[in-house]
């Protein structure tokens, strides 16, 4: 074996020097919201935000553009953060009690593509603490941080716990000082005997320091007492004798009063005179939405403006019975009251406010309120506090993503249309105010092109994202709803859902206001936009869903109304003995319905059975689409609207494929039902039941280590005739001498299909057709070429044809509008058929093969995602490859060249684990056009390069590369004031030392973070090769099998029970 | 009309009496036992008694079994002569027609279901399914045998299960597991891949080539350590066809012994019944098997030769070209660039010519691409 490896290792030195200048792997951006915030935090000055989250994750926003991330060593929840204002310094508090210091810092200098960068900035721990139990108190609960409070001064913070002790650590070494530790017992003697009662104060629930006199904080206890503390006299200034449970307290800004919140709903007013040491009653006392039984408002914020009185926010306090489960937001000053009503949960809040200890007043310019699912800005110094736009964190899940696409290279053109179609959608809606968190540069130039993001959603819409910069954010939203007739009324104009339920709600208490846009509801799941394909030079769309509709629009700016025409593409194709299980076909709208400008639906095909689309592919040149599903696929001309072909897949046996959609469920509902009805037949006979028992017993026993089942694939293999890919191509496949439009099909069983195309006006047709023929009259026409049945069986999971030279075909248009260089078609073509197992290029036409790499057999993993990319080198100008990138189950990339198909690299990319991360993989493609501008100009580092997504979680999209030619990130800067000595102390605690840093105390770090125009690849309708985004039945295989063997299990049982009842010796 | 013949005729014991069938054809005639002449002779005879002297012909006869044999050379036609009692049964067919599936199968099945049943080696419930085909030497299929003795350690074992047209599950389970190694720090556990379970009657346990507990060491010349169940799951489902496995035997006893160098290329290529079927009967692994697992699988060394590396009869696609024939691929002349550096077994027990294997193999597809999808057949 040994000789073996060596010999394919036996590299070429030359070429692996090639191959190092061509890829490169690098994850550069998270876009998206992140998964389960839990913790937010704003820093004033540097004017940053920070969320964390359940998974132990930090991300600091700035400006658009302007990112870091940090994860601590450990995944546990960050419950609390709080930046050192100006020093670029964060704190954060984790569930598991622990307190840790971050710090952005400038990384080493490196290499990225040959060109020398400055290091990355990052974040950073420098160091962590956690309190020691209690002396004497066993229980560790007693010292569980509940609170923390940051001196303004930064050197001091204050932690608060849940035994109702304070204790005071010094910054930045988190030391606590030992001497300082307020605990309960001090607070309590200075109480007054009537409001000790015995009991204890409870923990520590708030802290908030003086915001006049430093020095002095506010230590407000659970149980409802508010200290006025003096840290420098260690004494109780003042004590407020709450009697209600406290939830949050907050400083008015001259230090003259301070407002605390309570679990019944209520808030107070509390003056805070120097004379008598006690306040019993509070100035003012309200519950807002009283008076019946009100929900606790949670934290609550009191800010001063200018204008007029003081603005007060406050999250809960809704009535418990009526509104008890809303997420609710209010926003009150003077008459005007204002409940934000979110989908999500509120997690925190805050508001951008001058801090500038001179000025008079807080004068609120926005507030950001963190849900558990997005981020929402309310503008408020506009007067009905609209909301403002986020130019990042945009909730991608708003409704669950289903499917993605990714357009590279979109032409000017287009992507100005689908900004003003995306203008008008928003329109009255927000207000222009520029974005409120504005902190740092985002030093990365501008995107050279546009890159154009399609996400589908389970409501049936697809969201049009700009992905060019480091930032996602949103353009358009088709609807693709309002072609089909749904229990919604369709009625009701989804265009400007706020006017209407505006005016009723005029009378409405509480005046709720619905914000945000995360929906996780979809009305009809048969809705799901399964597969989206678009054409960017003839703004054709083809979407197809999870009814087995397949919708073409086309671009639109004029809104109009008409009526979509509809066909029945029957799969089935007249074969008997199968009935169709799942849903109903989605129901056609048969009036003319009103499309707002952008894409207008122009064709609905609705395939029968109505199951989901499993693959979708256009040729806006030929005007065909081609579509397919468990049961078969068709050929459909949109220009003349008539179906062309219509070809059954289906094996006979195959019965899973009537279930519906392809839930793994059913099956698995299914097996379990038949392994009980196994079970039962057995008990009839007594002698049976005996043996079943020990069955069930060995099976028990047996099924404990995992097994698994060596058995090569057959042909009624469930789910055989799901068509996963489908491709047109120009080639040859009858004879040597006459190309002609194609379409390639491929099925779960390793079965190809290739038919010829005669296509009016194209190849053959064009003679006649401009002879007069008429378009009218001529049709397109498919005739079935060849098929191939691969032996392995394994699910062809993309085709590919490549002309003379070896190269991928253009896509449509791109040949012919010189977009890019014409194909070959001198030299015999050929295809290349990926299946889950191996790689195969035949020749064209008599289908001989030519190449393969055998990938299961040699490396124990299955191909999932494949796409034809294009790398350029980075050391020579004109010098590009183009290579086969190809995702596995194991969450790695492989690269092979084509047409040889040899190996180049390998990268692990994704985690196995994570299925649904590498069933949403969608790569971008290249195309020559912008090989061919950068052999003009300037622009010579981000024009050929590769890149690709997938989803880290149901929110979040992680964005990569593949070249090594781009630069991955983008650069930004960020101004820090950070005290010169700040870095030198305790050597111990600062295990990260951080080189450089005393020298040159204000450091502008300037980061290669996260960049976006990373590289941008151009494509068009983008991946020919389909990567898109929904679980099959196949990325969750391995998770399943367990299930399966256990059936299998049972089954062998069953066999061996005739032999001999001796089975539970094995 | 067969029973007529099965009556012992006393006439003569020394004369044997033929019953040839060709077509629909029968011609009778005896032959003496005693002095059966050559095969050509024989073969010339035939030809001769059906009149068709420029026919090329395959030779077929029933057995004392009922098992259809070929006679094509001298020691065949000897055997066939010596052992038929009292009658011989002929069935002759055109070579160019030589469809040997039907010379195995259809024709006889169908009409001669008592003679034939024991073709069924292994009596299968399922009658539908074609029995085990009895094929002409030359298209003889590789099956199923213990491979490499010569090269590889004394306490491994390389199995080969060939696959190739039976209907016959592989059959067996795998499982993760742990097992002990000789380093030279000590005894160390590593992890590794097992045989779980056989199914009954499957190709693993009805070769007896594999057994429960046996550790798997490499699938298709690709070693498994560091490899996930998984992983290893797949590779052998990706092999499917040919699948080579090394193993450990859980079972030390049985191993071949060697004497020397010179004895052990004899024993290479040991072909179905192995004699060390026993092991699959003691599922414990025994601690003795510690200290023969010293030799760590790096020691193997490959037998193996280029030229068959890309010998792929058995992984070739099927092409149905519209208003054609059903056609095997073939592969290129120019080479598949697929893993140069993976090897490829094969048996050291090779009989066939490729020309040969491809055309069963693509007899074998058609049947199969016919039953799986009647309706595609747009011929």
């Amino acid at each position: 074996m040994m000789k073996f490896r060596f010999r394919r290792q036996g590299t070429d030195p030359q070429r692996e020097k090639i191959k190092q200048e061509l890829f490169a792997f690098n994850k550069t951006v998270e876009h998206g919201f992140p998964h389960q915030p839990s913790a937010l935090a704003f820093d004033p000055k540097l004017q940053l935000m920070a969320i964390g989250t359940k998974s132990g994750a930090i991300k600091i926003y700035g400006a658009p553009g302007v990112e870091f991330t940090g994860l601590h060593k450990d995944t546990t929840a960050v419950t609390q953060m709080h930046f050192l204002p100006g020093q670029g310094r964060l704190l954060s508090l984790l569930d598991d009690n622990t307190i840790h210091l971050w710090e952005l810092v400038a990384g080493p200098p490196r290499e990225v593509g040959g060109v020398k960068r400055e290091g990355m900035v990052c974040l950073q721990e420098v160091c962590s603490y956690s309190l020691p139990g209690r002396p004497g108190i066993e229980s560790c609960s007693a010292t569980r941080v509940t609170v923390l409070l940051l001196l303004r001064s930064c050197e001091l913070l204050c932690v608060g716990t849940e035994g109702g002790g304070v204790y005071f650590l010094d910054l930045p070494r988190l030391s606590l000082k030992d001497g300082q530790t307020l605990l309960q017992d001090q607070v309590t003697q200075s109480l007054p005997e009537d409001y000790r009662c015995g009991k204890s104060l409870g923990p520590v629930e708030s802290l908030q320091e003086h915001p006049q006199q430093p020095g002095k904080i506010l230590i407000g206890y659970s149980r409802g007492l508010v200290v006025l503390w003096d840290l420098s006299t260690r004494h109780a200034n003042h004590l407020f004798l709450g009697k209600q449970q406290l939830e949050s307290l907050v400083w008015e800004r001259s230090g003259n009063s301070f407002v605390s919140s309570h679990s019944d709903g209520g808030y107070s007013v509390w003056a805070v005179a120097s004379g008598n040491p006690y306040t019993h009653q509070p100035v003012s006392s309200s519950i807002p939405y009283g008076p019946f039984p009100c929900k606790a408002i949670n934290k609550i914020l009191w800010r001063t403006a200018q204008s007029g009185s003081p603005v007060l926010l406050y999250s809960g306090g809704m009535p418990r019975a009526s509104y008890g489960d809303r997420h609710c937001l209010t926003i009150q000053q003077d008459k005007e009251h204002v409940t934000l009503d979110f989908t999500s949960r509120v997690i925190d809040f805050f508001t951008v406010h001058s801090v500038e200890l001179e000025k008079e007043f807080d004068d609120p310019s926005a507030l950001v309120v963190l849900l558990e699912e997005e981020l929402v800005v309310i503008d408020l110094q506009t007067p009905g506090w609209p909301s403002l736009p986020t130019p990042y964190l945009a909730p991608l899940h708003s409704s669950a993503i289903t499917c993605s696409c990714h357009v590279s290279n979109v032409p000017p053109k287009l992507w100005e249309r689908l900004v003003n179609a995306g203008k008008a959608q928003q329109g009255q809606q927000h207000t222009h105010r520029s974005w409120p968190i504005c902190g740092g540069k985002n030093m990365a130039p501008l995107p050279k092109q546009q890159e154009l993001l399609l996400t589908g959603h389970e409501d049936g819409t697809v969201r049009f994202w700009d992905a060019s910069g480091v930032a996602l954010t949103p353009i358009y939203k088709l609807s693709t709803a309002s072609v089909f007739h749904t229990d919604c009324d369709p009625s009701d104009d989804p265009q400007d859902p706020s006017n209407d339920p505006d005016a009723q709600q005029e009378e409405e208490w509480p005046p709720f206001r619905k914000v945000g846009c995360f929906d996780p509801y979809s009305d009809d799941p048969r809705l799901g936009i399964q597969k989206i394909s678009l054409c960017k030079y003839s703004n054709k769309l083809v979407v197809a869903g999870t009814a087995g509709q397949v919708i073409v629009l086309g671009l639109s700016d004029e809104r109009s109304d008409h009526l979509v025409d509809v066909s029945v593409v029957d799969l089935l194709q007249d074969r008997e003995g199968f009935t169709w299980k799942g849903h109903d076909r989605l129901e056609p709208r048969l009036k003319p319905a009103p499309f707002p400008p952008g894409f207008q639906p122009l064709v609905l095909v609705q395939c029968l059975p109505p199951a989901s689309v499993t693959a979708v592919t256009l040729h806006a040149e030929w005007n065909l689409i081609a579509f397919g599903t468990s049961h078969g696929f068709g050929l459909f001309d949109y220009h003349r609207r008539n179906a062309v072909l219509a070809r059954c897949t289906l094996h006979p046996n195959d019965s899973l494929a009537m279930e519906g959609p392809l839930s793994r469920v059913k099956s698995l509902k299914k097996s379990l039902r038949q392994s009980f009805r196994r079970i039962r037949k057995s008990r009839v006979s007594g002698k049976k039941r005996v043996q079943e028992a020990n069955a069930a017993l060995a099976e028990q026993e047996e099924v404990a280590p995992v097994q698994r089942r060596i058995e090569p694939r057959s042909a009624d293999d469930s789910l055989s005739g799901v068509v996963r890919c489908l491709c047109f191509a120009d080639t040859f496949l009858r004879d040597g001498t006459h190309h002609g439009p194609t379409l390639w099909a491929g099925t779960n069983s390793g079965s190809v299909y290739a038919y010829a195309l005669e296509v009016p006006g194209v190849g053959l047709g064009r003679v006649c057709e401009r002879s007069g023929a008429g378009e009218g009259s001529a049709c397109a026409e498919a005739v079935l070429g060849k098929e191939i049945q691969l032996m392995h069986r394994a699910p062809v999971v993309s085709i590919c044809v490549l002309d003379g030279r070896g190269k991928p075909l253009p896509d449509p248009y791109e040949a012919s509008r010189d977009l890019a260089t014409a194909p070959d078609m001198t030299n015999a073509h050929s295809v290349l058929i990926a299946s889950e197992e191996q790689l195969k290029v035949f020749s064209l036409p008599k289908v001989s093969a030519k190449t393969k790499f055998k990938l299961t057999a040699h490396e124990g993993c299955r191909v999932r995602k494949v796409a034809m990319v294009v790398f350029s080198s980075t050391a020579q100008e004109d010098y590009s490859e183009h290579t086969l990138v190809c995702l596995t189950n194991l969450g790695d990339m492989h690269l092979f060249s084509i047409p040889g198909l040899r190996p180049q690299v390998r990268y692990d990319c994704i985690r196995k684990e994570d299925i649904s991360g590498i069933a949403s993989c969608v790569f971008t493609k290249n195309g020559q056009g912008e090989e061919k501008k950068s052999h003009e100009g300037q622009n010579t580092a981000r024009d050929c390069s590769k890149v690709g997504f997938y989803l880290i979680s149901p929110s979040e999209y992680e964005r990569f590369s593949l070249s090594a030619k781009v630069l991955t990130e983008p650069l930004c800067s960020i101004h820090l004031d950070r005290p010169p000595h700040f870095c030198t102390l305790n050597v111990e605690s600062l295990p990260l030392s951080l080189p450089g840093q005393t020298e040159e105390p204000p450091s502008t770090l300037s980061s290669p973070l996260l960049d976006t125009p990373l590289d941008s690849p151009l494509s068009c309708a983008d991946l020919t090769l389909d990567s898109t985004g929904e679980l099959t039945v196949e990325d969750v295989r391995d998770f399943l099998t367990t299930v399966d063997e256990a059936e299998n299990n049972l089954k062998n049982i069953k066999e061996e029970e005739g032999r001999s009842t001796g089975i539970l010796i094995n | 009309m067969n029973k007529n013949h099965r009556v012992p005729s006393n006439r003569s014991l020394s004369a044997v009496e033929v019953k040839s069938k060709f077509g629909a054809e029968f011609r009778r005639f005896s032959l003496d036992r005693s002095k059966p002449g050559r095969f050509d002779e024989f073969y010339g005879l035939l030809q001769h008694v059906h009149r068709i002297p420029n026919v090329e012909l395959l030779v077929g006869y029933a057995d004392v079994h009922g098992d259809l044999l070929p006679i094509n050379n001298d020691d065949n036609y000897h055997k066939a002569i010596s052992t038929a009692s009292p009658l011989l049964r002929l069935f002759l067919q055109r070579k160019e027609e030589a469809d040997h599936l039907a010379f195995g199968t259809d024709s006889l099945t169908r009409k001669k279901n008592t003679v034939l049943s024991a073709v069924l080696l292994r009596p299968d419930p399922n009658r539908k399914k074609p029995p085990v085909i009895i094929s002409l030497p030359k298209d003889f299929r590789p099956v199923s045998s213990i491979i490499d003795v010569d090269i590889l350690p004394e306490t491994h074992r390389r199995v080969r299960l060939y696959k190739h047209g039976q209907e016959k599950p592989l059959g067996f389970y795998i499982r993760d597991g742990s097992s002990v190694r000789v380093t030279p720090q000590g005894l160390e556990k590593v992890p590794g891949i097992f045989i779980s379970r056989m199914v009954p009657g499957g190709l693993a346990e009805s070769t007896g080539l594999l057994a429960v507990n046996d550790e798997v060491l490499e699938v298709n010349g690709i070693e498994v350590a560091g490899k996930s169940l998984d992983q290893v799951t797949d590779m052998m489902i990706a092999n499917s066809h040919n699948l080579i496995i090394t193993v450990k035997p859980a079972n030390q006893r049985n191993n071949i012994v060697r004497s020397g160098g010179g004895g052990g290329g004899a024993a290479s290529g040991s072909s179905g019944r192995s004699s060390d079927s026993g092991a699959s009967y003691y599922g414990y692994s025994s601690p003795g098997g510690i200290g023969a697992a010293a030799s760590t699988p790096s020691h193997i060394i490959q037998n193996f030769h280029p030229e068959e590396l890309e010998s792929d009869e058995d992984d070739e696609d099927l092409v149905i070209e519209a208003g054609g024939e059903a056609e095997l691929i073939p592969c290129a002349p120019s080479a598949s660039y697929s893993m140069p550096s993976l090897p490829r077994y094969e048996p050291h027990l090779n009989l066939r010519t490729a020309a040969a294997a491809a055309s069963s193999g693509s007899l074998a597809m058609e049947r199969r691409s016919l039953e799986e999808d009647g309706t595609v057949i747009t011929l």
